[in-house]
C-alpha cells in the first residue's frame, strides 16, 4: 500500500428529485488498498459506486478516479477500472472461455494476450474441465470467482465490487477473498461493498454510510476501539441504529 | 495480418457474442425461423380470403341451353357448391334464412332467347350481405363465371352479342388470397422479429446486469447497439429469403419486379424495425414488458392498419389518417408494387422516402434516449 491517492471525492452528491441518495461524501482511497464501503440497505452505497464508475452523473461535487476527472475524462476512467455488479453478470449462455475472451476483447486485449490470459486464468481458478462448459451450469461460487477474475483481466488500477459475495457459502467466500488479496498484491485497488461484517474485517480501511452520509472511516481495528466494540458487527449496529432510511 | 487485427476488434467480438446468444437459445431460434413459415402457411392457406365451397342455390326459370351451360360452369367451380336447384324464387328467402346459403343466382325465363334475339339477357345474383366482404367476393366470382361464358359465346358465334364491359380483376385475375397476404406477412414477420428480438436482447442484458458491465467498459455504447443490430439484420435477411422462396414455391406467387429492389426496401424496413426495437428496449425494464409492447405495438397495428386484412379505403377517415404512422403500411404498398405489379423505383420513391424518414427519426430518437440512460 502506498500513499498515492487513486480515488478522491469532494462533497459528491446525487439527488433524485427531493431525495438525496448520496449527500456530500468526501473520502480518499489509496493505491493497492482494500477499501470496504459499508452501509445498510438504502444507505446510498450503490449510488455512490455508480457515480464513481461513470454509470451515473453526480448532481454536485467532484471526484477523480485514477487521476481522471469524473465529469470530463470518463473514457480514460473506463480504461482504468474494472467493475463487478451486484447481480451476477457474465453471460450464462456462453462458455467460460468465451466469456473470458469476450470481456477481454472489449477491453482491447489482443488475440495473443487473450489466449495467454484465458489459459492462465482457467489454470488459476482450477476450471480446466469446465472451460468449455456454459457458465449457467457452474455453481454460484465459481461463477462469482470467474466474474471477479474477468473484472480484473485487463489489470485495471481500481476494481469496484458491488456486494460480490451475496448468497455464497463461507468457504467459497474465503476463496473469493484470496482472489481479492492476490489482486491487491498485484497493486490493484479494491473498492468493495459488502453486507458481511466478517468481510469488513478483511479490509484495510472501511467507511460506514448511513442515510447517504459517511458516518465513520478508519481501519477496522481503530473503529472497534473507537466504538468500544468487540466486532465489526457491533460497530455496524451502533452506527446504523440512527438510520431513518431502510428499504 | 490486417485481417487478424480486424477480427479481434471489439465489434467482431461483440457480433460473435450476439450470434452465440441467438444460436444457443432454441426458443428464439424456433421463433425466428418458425414464425415466418407458420405465418406464410397460415395466411397462405388457412386464413385466406379466397372463399371455397360456398353453398349457393340456383333458380333457373329458363332451363335452356345458355342457363344450363352457365350452371355447369358454376358447379365446376371450386368456389361454389350448388346446394339446391330451386323451382320458385319464393324459396330463395327461405334458403337464406336457413343460414348456410351465401348466394343465389336466378335465371329469368327466356334467358337464351333474350340473349340470342335481343342480344342482351339478365341474370340476378343475390348475396347474403351480412358479411359484406364475403358477399362482395362471391358476387365477383359468379360474375366472372358468367362473363367467361359470354366471352365463349361471342367467340363461337357470328351473332353480335352486346358487349358487356369486361370485368377483369386487375393484378389478381383469379382473386387469389395470397397476393394480398404475402406482402402483409412479410411486413408482419420482419417487423415482429426485428423489433421483438432487438428489444428483448437488449432488455435481457439490462435484466441480467451485463449491460452495466458493458457500459463501464471502454466500449462505446454505439458499438453495443450496432453489434446488437447486425446479427438480427443478417437473420432477417435470411428470413426474408425463406418467405420469398415459400411464397414462390408454395403459394405460386410471382416476383414481377426487381428482386434487388425488393431486398433493398426490405432492408430499409428491417433497419426501421431494429430502431424501433431499440427504442422499446430503452423504455422498458423487463423482458416480459418488452415482449408485450413489441407484440401489442407491432402485431395488432400491423394486422389492422397495414391494409392487408382490412382495406384502408373502407376505414373511417380518422383511422385512415392513423394508418399513415405505421411503417408497415408503406412497406406493404412498396412490396405490392414491386412484387405483384412489377413496378420500378420511380413508382414507389414517395413511399420509400416516407419509410426512410421514419427510420431516420426512430434511429435518432432511440440513439438519443440510449445516451440519456447512460448519464
Amino acid at each position: 500500500m502506498t500513499s498515492e491517492v487513486v480515488i478522491k471525492t469532494d462533497k459528491l452528491t446525487k439527488r433524485f428529485g427531493d431525495f438525496i441518495a448520496t449527500n456530500e461524501i468526501t473520502f480518499e482511497v489509496y493505491a493497492g488498498e482494500i477499501f470496504g464501503f459499508l452501509g445498510a440497505n438504502g444507505a446510498g452505497k450503490t449510488t455512490a459506486m455508480k457515480m464513481l464508475c461513470g454509470l451515473s452523473t453526480p448532481s454536485s461535487g467532484d471526484a477523480t478516479i485514477a487521476g481522471f476527472d469524473i465529469y470530463r475524462q470518463t473514457e480514460q476512467i473506463k480504461q482504468n477500472i474494472g467493475y463487478m455488479s451486484q447481480k451476477f453478470s457474465l453471460y450464462e449462455d456462453l462458455t467460460v472461455t468465451e466469456n473470458i475472451r469476450f470481456f477481454g476483447g472489449i477491453y482491447g486485449l489482443s488475440d495473443k494476450q487473450l489466449k495467454e490470459k484465458s489459459s492462465e486464468l482457467i489454470e488459476t481458478l482450477g476450471m480446466k474441465n469446465e472451460a468449455k462448459k456454459l457458465v449457467a451450469s457452474l455453481p454460484l461460487g465459481w461463477k462469482q470467482k470467474l466474474a471477479f477474475s474477468v473484472a480484473v483481466l485487463h489489470e485495471p488500477k481500481i476494481v469496484f465490487l458491488d456486494e460480490p459475495t451475496g448468497g455464497v457459502d463461507p468457504v467459497t467466500r474465503r476463496q473469493f477473498w484470496d482472489l481479492i488479496y492476490s489482486a491487491a498484491d498485484r497493486g490493484i485497488t479494491i473498492f468493495v461493498t459488502t453486507h458481511y461484517m466478517d468481510e469488513a474485517e478483511y479490509c484495510n480501511r472501511i467507511s460506514m454510510m448511513v442515510d447517504g452520509v459517511i458516518k465513520a472511516l478508519d481501519t477496522p481495528a481503530n473503529l472497534k476501539q473507537q466504538y468500544a466494540a468487540a466486532s465489526m458487527d457491533e460497530v455496524f449496529v451502533e452506527l446504523a441504529r440512527g438510520a431513518k432510511r431502510n428499504e | 495480418m490486417i485481417q487478424e487485427k480486424t477480427f479481434s476488434s471489439p465489434l467482431f467480438t461483440f457480433i460473435r457474442k450476439e450470434f452465440y446468444h441467438v444460436f444457443r437459445d432454441q426458443k428464439t431460434l424456433l421463433m425466428l425461423f418458425g414464425l415466418p413459415i407458420v405465418q406464410i402457411v397460415l395466411f397462405g392457406f388457412a386464413v385466406t380470403n379466397e372463399i371455397k365451397n360456398s353453398k349457393i342455390v340456383i333458380c333457373d326459370y329458363a332451363r335452356d341451353e345458355a342457363s344450363q351451360q352457365i350452371i355447369r360452369k358454376i358447379e365446376a367451380s371450386s368456389n361454389f357448391n350448388v346446394e339446391k336447384m330451386l323451382i320458385s324464387h319464393r324459396q330463395i328467402e327461405e334458403s337464406f334464412k336457413e343460414g348456410n346459403i351465401k348466394l343465389a343466382i336466378i335465371f329469368p325465363a327466356n334467358f337464351n332467347n333474350d340473349l340470342l334475339h335481343l342480344n342482351k339477357a339478365q341474370v340476378q345474383i343475390i348475396a347474403d350481405a351480412s358479411d359484406p366482404n364475403t358477399a362482395n367476393t362471391l358476387t365477383s366470382y359468379a360474375t366472372s363465371i358468367i362473363m367467361d361464358y359470354q366471352q365463349e359465346m361471342i367467340k363461337n358465334s357470328s351473332v353480335p352479342f352486346r358487349i358487356v364491359p369486361e370485368m377483369r380483376m386487375l393484378y389478381n385475375p383469379e382473386l387469389k388470397g395470397a397476393t394480398n397476404f404475402v406482402p402483409g406477412v412479410m411486413a408482419l414477420v420482419l417487423l415482429l422479429v426485428c423489433v421483438l428480438m432487438t428489444a428483448v436482447s437488449i432488455v435481457k442484458e439490462k435484466e441480467t446486469g451485463t449491460m452495466e458491465i458493458l457500459l463501464v467498459s471502454p466500449v462505446s455504447p454505439f458499438l453495443v447497439i450496432i453489434s446488437k443490430a447486425i446479427p438480427y439484420l443478417f437473420l432477417s435477411l435470411i428470413n426474408l429469403t425463406v418467405i420469398l422462396v415459400l411464397s414462390v414455391t408454395l403459394l405460386e406467387m410471382p416476383i414481377n419486379g426487381s428482386l434487388g429492389l425488393l431486398v433493398a426496401e426490405s432492408t430499409l424496413l428491417i433497419v426501421c424495425a431494429l430502431s424501433l426495437g431499440l427504442l422499446i428496449s430503452n423504455n422498458t425494464k423487463s423482458q416480459q414488458s418488452a415482449m408485450l409492447i413489441s407484440m401489442m405495438g407491432m402485431l395488432v397495428p400491423t394486422m389492422l392498419f397495414t391494409g392487408f386484412m382490412f382495406p384502408i379505403e373502407n376505414m373511417p377517415v380518422p383511422l385512415q389518417i392513423i394508418t399513415n404512422i405505421f411503417p408497415s403500411k408503406w412497406y406493404y404498398i412498396i412490396v405490392k408494387s414491386v412484387m405483384i405489379k412489377g413496378l420500378g423505383f420511380s413508382a414507389i420513391w414517395k413511399e420509400t422516402l416516407i419509410l426512410f424518414g421514419m427510420t431516420c427519426f426512430l434511429l435518432l430518437v432511440s440513439l438519443k434516449t440510449f445516451k440519456i440512460r447512460l448519464a
